[in-house]
């Protein structure tokens, strides 16, 4: 008979922990199903679906200019960008020749959209490593651009400013002017980002060698947005398909090859200041023009299939229409960025503490209503 | 590669298959069901045409037959294409999975599992991923009745 | 049991007619019923203190509403928490679900009882007072731990399996980092240690490995609170609140005033080991001993304030680091500190005023 070791007396088991659906570090409605052994995780099973909406079914009944509102819902925090995929769908296939005055605004506006967004991410990922005070710190600037949203289309965080044809309504005078002081105070601001956590030994200690993810795994996942690029993996889609006024402004495409939680973060940081450069290239020179084409009160599309992709804060949000010539899509698709980029969370996390899954989490910024729809 | 000479070559290792554009800028592949798997991982495999990134996964209810369209791109090439897959049962749904070639597809499959009732062969983890388990019916198909949630204008 | 205290002075009238026995009764639990107010009190200041610092590192205003500058705030709040439900869950260890609270305070009110405010408002001078209160707070830990276990919920265990692991290190640094300064006062007694220090704090005295073992005893009191960054154990992005995530109403307050408490407590004993207690830099309020409250109170309010700073701008650590923390750096540190302290005593190269 064996006899028995010291470490079969104190075997280690394997338990179920739910996190979520109500958890702090799982920003909105997401369960994660985890098995961990002590603070080891084993497995990560996402359990979705308690905010979803239907969003696909509800578009099936709806007219093109009522899909662009449900879109608002999806990632609420690139709302704009979201709404700007529709119309651009909807355009494109309506052959519409749009002026050049709605393609700057809207490409400005996605580009705050993009910095109000990883403003926020900012925050909250040093919310969720522990280091409270920087939530503050993203709000405050994220507050300016929400004050310039609503001066511009009344609403602060679901814009609804774009419409198929254009834009609702034109610019407020004070647009320009309230814009470019926003960037000379966001250059001072973006330092001190980096001051208060980038530089923090204890944050890159915690962040730096957590959730490797490969080239290789990040294109098989189908990782799109900062998520891919810290992997190395060049995947803009504004630099490949580019849309509105992408084509008209000079920028980089931010990339890091150790594809770990620091270089999510990195990359994210970095685009702020593309963002930036972009606004600044397109806020002086504004054409003028109609704010918006004439289109049918009732939008009937073309038989045929439509696809646009966008690039969004999260990655890359396709929408995928099939029209048979009515004034609703037989079928209409959203490829979320969100959707993709969880479905690698149990990949990268697999082997790291609990810790590190939060940290890992908060890379891949997550939005829930972008992932359940 | 452009859109005829992508043609050109995948007629070259399965003929007979059906293209059309469907009035988008895309190739569409029409491929039976049995030949899935096939055309997929040469479509993936191959140095020449090298779609790695399966970008978009849908279901769709064609009526009369159940189908999934995906939508490919090149990281290397850069090209797109789209490859279109139908089966008439609308019972039992059966399709084969490309989860082992794309590892995006396993989320994806479960949407599609989810929503339309379409069942993929080989699949690791066949489960309802936004519904419970004892939800009737599928959502997104189009004779799906819910007189409760739905609301038809 | 040497009990030093003025406070029987303002009770002349039992003198005459009650026996020695009662006197020292009465003595006691009047004693015990000023510290529970100084307790309460201290207790209610710093979570105002924190909140106001907090937010003005945060860019905010903080609580200002209630009473001046919000000095009423957390009195409103304890109202609230008193009358809140206590919930709980079903499957709890009822009697250890309850009793953990109260361990957990009355470690903190022990070991307030042996903090000096100056000569003679000292409530419980004994001979092994810094001893006692390492080994008084680190009672604490079973309160922690007792909670978590019995509230039968996973996080909550989780934050308290963590807590043990954590306090369990850093006393080790806690009790290392004051010995080395023992090495210098020659005693325990915390009375003494203060009289030593009339030629110079104890920090000045030491210097170099004085001021390590300083910046070891502040990481390692800070971890011991479970304050950010070392706040594993309740690590609210993680495990909700960790080991209280059950607790509601005034069982919670009660680990959220023991908290604070034991911040204050570890201020103190920084403040008397290392910076002269209640004694004036330079001895300018010799003269007037009732200061010494003054300046006890200042100097530790700076270092409670240090810690407060550390909180609201670092990340939190990961579990593994900060056992690599106390055991790979902080533990040989110490060691070494000791050795140095102990060569410098030995061969005389204090300074002294």
């Amino acid at each position: 008979m064996e006899t028995p070791t010291v470490h079969s007396n104190f075997k280690s088991e394997e338990y179920f922990i739910n996190m979520g659906p109500q958890h702090p570090a799982t920003h909105g409605v997401l369960r994660l199903v985890l098995t961990i052994d002590g603070e080891i995780i084993k497995k990560v099973e996402p359990d979705l679906g308690y905010i979803h909406r239907s969003i696909e079914k509800m578009c099936e009944r709806d007219s093109y200019q009522q899909i662009v509102h449900l879109t608002d819902r999806m990632d609420y925090l690139s709302a704009n960008i979201n709404n700007e995929a529709v119309c651009l769908g909807v355009e494109n296939a309506l052959q519409l020749e749009i002026p050049e005055r709605v393609k700057v605004i809207r490409t400005i506006i996605g580009e705050l959209t993009r910095i109000s967004s990883h403003c926020l991410w900012w925050g909250v990922m040093g919310m969720d490593v522990g280091a409270i005070t920087t939530y503050f710190y993203g709000f405050r600037d994220r507050e300016m651009l929400n004050d310039i949203f609503e001066e511009t289309c009344g609403a602060r965080l679901t814009m609804n400013y774009n419409v198929p044809g254009g834009l609702m309504f034109d610019i407020h005078p004070n647009f320009v002017k309230r814009v470019k002081k926003f960037v000379a105070h966001f250059k001072t601001k973006i330092p001190e980002y980096d001051r208060l956590l980038t530089g923090n030994v204890i944050f890159q200690k915690r962040t730096k060698g957590v959730g490797v993810l490969s080239k290789e795994d990040a294109i098989s996942f189908g990782a799109s947005g900062p998520v891919a690029r810290g992997s190395g993996y060049s995947c803009d889609v504004r630099k490949y398909h580019p849309y509105s006024a992408l084509d008209k402004v000079t920028f980089n495409e931010c990339l890091e090859t150790e594809g770990d939680t620091f270089a999510r973060y990195c990359v994210r940081i970095r685009e702020l200041w593309e963002s930036l450069s972009i606004v600044e290239q397109l806020i002086d020179n504004i054409p003028q023009g109609e704010h918006r084409v004439k289109t049918n009160a009732v939008i009937k599309l073309p038989k045929g299939e439509f696809y646009q992709k966008v690039e969004t804060a999260r990655g890359e949000l396709g929408m995928y229409i099939i029209s048979t010539g009515t004034k609703s899509p037989y079928r209409l698709k959203f490829r979320s960025p969100g959707f993709s980029n969880l479905s690698l969370l149990n990949h990268i996390a697999v082997g790291g503490k609990i810790g590190d899954l939060v940290a890992t989490m908060a890379t891949l910024d997550l939005v829930i209503p972008d992932i359940d729809r | 590669m452009t859109n005829e000479a992508l043609q050109e070559l995948i007629s070259s290792w399965i003929p007979d298959l059906e293209y059309t554009e469907e009035g988008s800028q895309f190739l569409n592949v029409h491929v039976p069901s049995e030949r899935l798997h096939e055309l997929m991982s040469q479509l993936k495999n191959n140095s020449e045409t090298g779609f790695d990134y399966l970008f978009c996964l849908s279901g769709v209810d064609w009526g009369e037959a159940l189908g999934v369209v995906y939508h490919l791109e090149s990281t290397t090439h850069r090209h797109i294409i789209v490859v279109k897959v139908k089966t008439e049962d609308r019972e039992n749904p059966i399709l084969d999975t490309v989860s082992d070639i794309w590892k995006t597809a396993e989320f994806h499959e479960r949407e599609v599992f989810d929503f339309f009732g379409i069942k993929f062969n080989n699949h690791p983890n066949l489960q309802r991923l936004f519904l419970t388990d004892e939800w009737e019916g599928f959502p997104l198909r189009k004779d799906y009745v819910d007189d409760i949630n739905m609301i038809i204008k | 049991m040497n009990i030093v205290f003025g406070m029987t002075y303002i009770l002349p009238w039992p003198l005459s007619i009650a026996s020695e026995g009662t006197l020292s009764i009465v003595e006691m639990v009047v004693i015990a019923l000023v510290y529970l107010g100084i307790f309460s009190v201290a207790g209610l200041f710093l979570v105002l203190m924190e909140r106001r610092v907090a937010a003005w590192f945060q860019l905010r205003i903080g609580p200002n509403r209630v009473g001046f500058q919000g000095l009423l705030q957390t009195m409103a709040d304890a109202l609230k928490l008193v009358s809140k439900e206590l919930t709980g869950t079903v499957k709890s260890d009822k009697f250890l679900y309850n009793l953990a609270p109260y361990f957990v305070i009355v470690t903190a009110l022990m070991a307030l009882a042996v903090i000096p405010f100056t000569k003679d408002f000292h409530a419980f001078d004994i001979n092994i007072g810094i001893f006692f209160l390492i080994a008084v707070s680190s009672i604490g830990v079973i309160g922690v731990l007792l909670g978590g276990w019995s509230s039968n919920n996973k996080f909550a265990l989780i934050g308290a399996m963590r807590s043990g692991v954590q306090t369990i290190s850093y006393e080790l640094s806690i009790g290392l980092s004051l010995l080395t300064m023992i090495l210098i006062t020659g005693t325990l007694q915390l009375s003494e240690i203060i009289e030593v220090q009339k030629n110079g704090w104890l920090i000045v005295q030491g210097h170099i490995p004085a001021i390590i073992a300083f910046m070891i005893y502040m990481i390692a009191g800070t971890a011991e609170t479970n304050r950010a960054p070392f706040d594993m154990v309740e690590a609210e992005s993680e495990l909700g609140a960790g080991f209280h995530t059950e607790y509601s109403g005034m069982k919670f307050a009660y680990f959220f005033l023991a908290e604070f408490i034991n911040m204050f407590i570890i201020a103190a004993i920084a403040t008397t080991i290392f910076f002269g207690g209640w004694l004036s830099p330079f001895g300018i309020t010799e003269s007037i001993p009732w200061l010494g409250v003054f300046w006890f109170l200042l100097k530790t309010l700076v270092l409670v304030f240090l810690m407060m700073w550390f909180r609201w701008t670092f990340p939190r650590l990961r579990v593994d680091q900060l056992l690599t923390l106390e055991w790979k750096y902080l533990l040989p540190l110490n060691l070494m500190n000791i050795v140095l302290m102990a060569l410098m005593v030995w061969g005389g190269l204090l300074i002294r005023f």
